[in-house]
C-alpha cells in the first residue's frame, strides 16, 4: 500500500488509469441507459417509468459508495498514516455529493408518478438527505483543514467526521427493512435478485459503467488536489527564500 | 379526481438530469486538474 505512498509513482499510475477507467465508463453508463430505454419493457405496475432505474440506482448505489470511500481511506489516513489517504478521501466527496444529490432529485421524479408524491419524509428518503448534508459538512470542513497551515490534528478532524458519518449508510441500506415506506424493499441482495433480466443486465452495466466514471473523477481529483498541493509548497519556499 | 401524468415526460426528466449532471462533474474535474497541473508546472518553470 506504501508503495503509492510516493505522489511521483502514483501521478504515473493516475495519468494512465484515468482514461481507462473514464472511455469505457462513458461508453458502458450511456450505452446502458440507451438499451434500458430502447428496449426494457414497461413494468405491469410502474408503467414506462421503471426506465428511470438506469439513472437514479446508480447514482444511489454511488452515493453511498463514495462516502464508504471517505470511510475507508479515513481508517488509512489515521491508522497508517498513508499521505494519499486524506487526499483519496477529499477526492471522493464531492463526485460523491453529487451522485446523491442525482439521486435524491431522480427518486423524486421517479415518486411523483409512481407514489403520487414528490417527497415523503420515510426512513429511507430522509436517511438519504442525511447523507447529502454529511458531504456538504465533510467538504468544509475538509477544506478548512488544508486552509489550517498549522497542520496537526486539525487536518485529522475530516477523517474523524468521515468514520462518524459512516453510521449513516446501514442505516440507508437497512432503512425499508426497520421502518414502513413508500420505497419498495431491497430488489438486489447478495447473490440474490428479484428483478427479471431483462431489466437487471442493463442495470448492471450501467452501475459497472458509473462506477467507472467515478473512479476517473476521483483519480482526476485527486491529480488536482496534489497538484495544489505541490504549488502551494512551491511558492512557499520562494517565500521564504 | 383521477390525474393523468404523461410518464414518458418523468423519463425524460430523470434521464437528462442525471446524464447532464454526471457529464458536467466529468468536464468540470478534467478542467479543474488540468488548470491545477498547468499552474504547478507554470510555477516549477519560473
Amino acid at each position: 500500500m506504501h508503495a503509492f505512498a510516493n505522489p511521483a509513482r502514483f501521478l504515473r499510475l493516475a495519468r494512465w488509469l484515468l482514461p481507462v477507467l473514464l472511455v469505457p465508463g462513458l461508453v458502458m453508463s450511456l450505452g446502458a441507459v440507451a438499451w434500458g430505454v430502447a428496449y426494457a419493457p414497461p413494468d405491469h405496475l410502474m408503467g414506462v417509468t421503471v426506465k428511470i432505474l438506469y439513472i437514479h440506482v446508480p447514482c444511489v448505489w454511488l452515493g453511498m459508495a463514495g462516502w464508504s470511500t471517505i470511510a475507508i481511506s479515513s481508517i488509512v489516513e489515521l491508522v497508517w498514516r498513508h499521505p494519499l489517504a486524506a487526499i483519496a478521501a477529499r477526492a471522493a466527496a464531492v463526485p460523491g455529493a453529487v451522485f446523491t444529490a442525482l439521486g435524491l432529485i431522480t427518486g423524486s421524479i421517479w415518486g411523483r408518478p409512481t407514489w403520487g408524491a414528490w417527497w415523503v419524509w420515510d426512513g429511507r428518503l430522509t436517511s438519504f438527505l442525511i447523507l447529502l448534508f454529511l458531504y456538504f459538512g465533510y467538504i468544509a470542513l475538509a477544506d478548512a483543514a488544508q486552509r489550517d497551515a498549522s497542520g496537526g490534528n486539525a487536518a485529522r478532524i475530516p477523517a474523524i467526521f468521515g468514520l462518524v458519518g459512516a453510521i449513516n449508510i446501514p442505516i440507508i441500506n437497512r432503512s425499508v427493512v426497520w421502518w414502513n415506506s413508500l420505497h419498495q424493499p431491497p430488489s438486489i441482495t447478495m447473490g440474490k435478485s428479484a428483478i427479471d433480466g431483462t431489466y437487471l443486465w442493463p442495470l448492471l452495466i450501467a452501475a459497472l459503467g458509473f462506477s467507472l466514471i467515478f473512479g476517473a473523477v476521483v483519480i482526476a481529483r485527486m491529480r488536482m488536489l496534489l497538484a495544489d498541493i505541490q504549488t502551494e509548497a512551491r511558492l512557499r519556499r520562494k517565500a521564504l527564500g | 379526481m383521477h390525474e393523468r401524468l404523461n410518464q414518458w415526460e418523468f423519463v425524460w426528466a430523470a434521464l437528462v438530469i442525471g446524464v447532464a449532471g454526471t457529464l458536467v462533474m466529468v468536464g468540470w474535474s478534467l478542467l479543474a486538474m488540468l488548470r491545477a497541473e498547468r499552474r504547478r508546472d507554470k510555477v516549477r518553470r519560473k
